[in-house]
């Protein structure tokens, strides 16, 4: 239950509501123990835009600075969707992988962890 | 005959004809109608006159004093700019520390200045008001002498012409007005926990202690002096947010949950406000003082402790991100640096990789954290940019709903995996840095889903320079987001290189010979 | 038992200042950092208007402290007389 406490009505929207983004969604995606990004990076996108573009074009763009990203076996890769285990497919759209607004993909590169190992 | 003269009045006397005795109880009007806010957040206030600022200010001597220090410090201040005093700091990357503290302070101590002028106007006593009225007059005077104090390095250096446009619109300076703007909307009482003893109290020393005498080891005698000037109002402030918890506890104990819930989630906001000051003391200091976790153990661990031990009389215990805290001190300077360092394009100040030697400083600093996760990594981009191949990740950052920091801590006890919290309000996600975040959040949703976070707003397409069809076909968000944040591109970039890096070399030399 | 402790701006009158603090406060630990001092005391730091006097050779009012001060730890007490920083544990 709220603590808010306030001294006349106090009803405001979403700062971030999926109708402020004109049919788009927000993605955010990590790359864990590559910390040498420092922390996820976010994305608008419609939901009908493919899983492979997400990794094809966005993530290759941002993590292939990582001398890591060409050592990856995409075969191993461990996918979560915030918390929860996630098999995404690559053919298929964000809204069919089951991706709604605002989640966070985050996948693991078993056996690769970052500069010397340092989870950078 | 015998003269009478009047005997000097002592100062517990002064006080008390100068503050309560002008002061009085409106009879034509209700004094709840007067003072409204002072009642709705559950504070409950029996004797108005149980507080009393134990300095005895009143407002004529605080005339006098303030006078004072205003005088001293703009004596320096012209000394130092006639002096060319700009070319006597230890080197160029130094400036970068300005840089990012106008960006980052001065327009907080205008905010602090809103919300003292407020509550001295809604607290009922006497006591309280003129405190606060006196410390609105002294955030104020920060506001104005750090400007003045670094507007002489604005005719040389690039980056600084544009923080006042840039403190609501850039995304490193969102958790700063973030904490201000979450502080100065809540209630009179939260307010004076939140500014007057978390900010204050227990952290502002961190902020300021390190900074001057980082300023003053460095050579720089402007930011010195105004930091020390307005550092000697700090001990009225403190005094004051220590007062404001005593006196709450002592007037009902039915305050203590209250007080207790807002000590932890200040405590906790005010340590995320202050992740970058580490980075400013471990990295853009040319000359190190002591490092950020030595600070940290000296003004928050002992002196915090030691507050938090006295305050357990009344039932109060520390707040519940202390632990937390003590194994950050390890990494956030790190983590911040690394989190400036990618985004050359970015900021209005310069980043670098530090020298062989510093990183030994580091090392030694650090021993527990620095080899083991950060040297390596910043070693390797060392080499990638003297390879041509400097970092520059062009992406938007994640931000964390509450403190409005990039989200780039680590899991408790898991330097390794990064730490996510998340809740779900009426249907919608919501991301968090920590525990400690998230339960801010879950405790008053209401507030929180209003946040400014500059990349979503980006991505909404917001964040425009004038004259930007937003609808237009081939509009894409965020592609003109330097024009909309009014970044001046030669402040950009990596120190080497950097206009600034060569004018003041240029100059120095010039200054040593004809 | 805690340290109470106060910070000063280095110049001549602090210097002053900083003298009556040691004779004053047995168990006195002066920390000096670039341009600035810092005193800790164990449990209660007491600031006497005479001794400051007798240092400076000089009346001193308890408030001229106001115009060197950094920062202060333990809760205060003003008078006259004396300033006083303690903790109660």
């Amino acid at each position: 239950m709220t603590m808010l406490k306030t001294l006349a009505p106090y009803e405001f929207k979403s700062s971030d509501a999926v109708e402020n983004y004109k049919g788009r969604q927000l993605l955010y995606v990590n790359w864990e123990r590559h910390r040498m990004f420092s922390r996820p990076f976010v994305l608008a996108l419609p939901p009908e835009t493919p899983f492979s573009e997400i990794v094809d074009r966005h993530m290759s763009e941002c993590f292939s600075y990582h001398p890591d990203w060409q050592q990856i076996d995409w075969n191993t890769v461990i996918w979560q969707n915030g918390d929860q285990p996630f098999s995404p497919d690559r053919d298929k759209s964000l809204k069919d992988n089951g991706i709604g607004h605002k989640d966070l993909i985050r996948f693991r590169t078993p056996g690769l962890d970052g500069i010397a190992g340092t989870g950078y | 005959m015998d003269m009478k003269v009047a005997k000097k009045l002592g100062l517990k006397e002064r006080y008390s004809l100068m503050t309560r005795d002008l002061a009085w109880d409106t009879t034509f009007q209700k004094m709840a109608d007067v003072f409204p806010q002072t009642t709705y957040e559950g504070i409950k206030i029996h004797d108005w006159d149980k507080w009393e600022d134990p300095f005895r200010l009143t407002m004529d001597a605080y005339w006098k004093y303030q006078s004072e220090k205003e005088r001293k410090l703009y004596a320096i201040l012209d000394g130092f700019n006639q002096n060319n005093g700009h070319l006597s700091v230890t080197d160029a990357r130094y400036i970068n520390v300005l840089k990012l503290f106008l960006g980052s302070t001065p327009p907080l101590e205008l905010m602090a200045a809103r919300g003292f002028s407020m509550m001295g106007r809604q607290m009922n006593g006497a006591g309280p008001r003129v405190a606060c009225q006196m410390q609105a007059v002294d955030e104020y005077r920060h506001f104005q002498t750090q400007i003045h104090s670094i507007s002489n390095y604005n005719k040389y250096y690039n980056g600084m012409d544009e923080f006042a446009h840039q403190q609501s619109r850039m995304w490193y300076l969102s958790d700063g007005k973030s904490f201000f703007d979450d502080a100065i909307t809540a209630g009179p009482f939260e307010f004076m926990v939140a500014i007057g003893f978390a900010f204050e109290y227990v952290l502002t020393n961190i902020l300021f202690v390190p900074f001057i005498s980082g300023a003053a080891y460095n050579g720089d005698m402007a930011a010195m002096t105004v930091g020390f000037s307005a550092q000697s109002d700090e001990a009225r402030h403190m005094t004051l947010g220590l007062e404001c918890i005593k006196f709450m506890l002592e007037q009902d104990p039915d305050n203590l949950p209250i007080v207790q819930r807002w000590i932890d989630k200040w405590t906790w906001r005010g340590t995320r406000k202050l992740a970058s000051v580490g980075m400013m003391m471990d990295y853009m200091l040319p000359k190190r003082i002591m490092s950020f976790k030595e600070a940290w153990e000296m003004y928050v661990e002992d002196n915090g402790g030691a507050l938090f031990k006295d305050l357990a009389r009344y039932g109060i215990t520390i707040p519940k991100c202390f632990a937390q805290t003590v194994e950050e001190k390890e990494h956030v300077s790190h983590q911040s640096w690394i989190g400036f360092y990618m985004k050359p394009g970015a900021t209005p100040f310069h980043t670098w990789i530090p020298t062989p030697d510093e990183m030994d400083w580091l090392s030694e600093k650090y021993p527990n954290t620095f080899d083991r996760y950060y040297r390596p990594v910043l070693e390797y981009l060392d080499a990638q940019e003297k390879a041509g191949n400097r970092y520059n990740n062009k992406t938007q950052p994640m931000n964390c709903q509450v403190c409005v920091s990039t989200m780039k801590f680590n899991e408790p006890g898991d330097s390794m995996e990064m730490c996510f919290r998340e809740s779900v309000y009426r249907g919608e996600k919501f991301h968090t840095c920590s525990d400690h975040c998230k339960e801010i959040f879950d405790n008053e949703p209401e507030k929180y889903v209003q946040t400014f976070i500059s990349s979503h707003q980006a991505l909404q397409g917001n964040c425009e320079p004038d004259g930007v069809d937003v609808d237009a076909p081939d509009y894409r968000p965020g592609a003109r987001m330097l024009d909309y944040w009014r970044l001046d591109e030669r402040a950009t970039g990596d120190f080497n290189g950097s206009d600034d890096q060569k004018n003041f070399a240029v100059w120095r030399e010039q200054a040593t010979k004809n | 038992m805690s340290n109470a402790f106060i910070a000063f701006q280095k110049n001549d009158e602090s210097r002053c200042i900083v003298e009556a603090i040691l004779d004053d406060n047995p168990g006195a630990m002066v920390d000096d950092q670039p341009s600035m001092v810092k005193i800790d005391v164990p449990h209660r730091l007491v600031i006497k208007r005479e001794t400051v006097e007798e240092k400076m050779g000089r009346s001193f009012d308890l408030q001229e402290l106001q115009l060197h001060l950094i920062t202060i730890s333990g809760h205060l007490d003003e008078t006259d007389d004396e300033f006083t920083l303690s903790w109660n544990a």
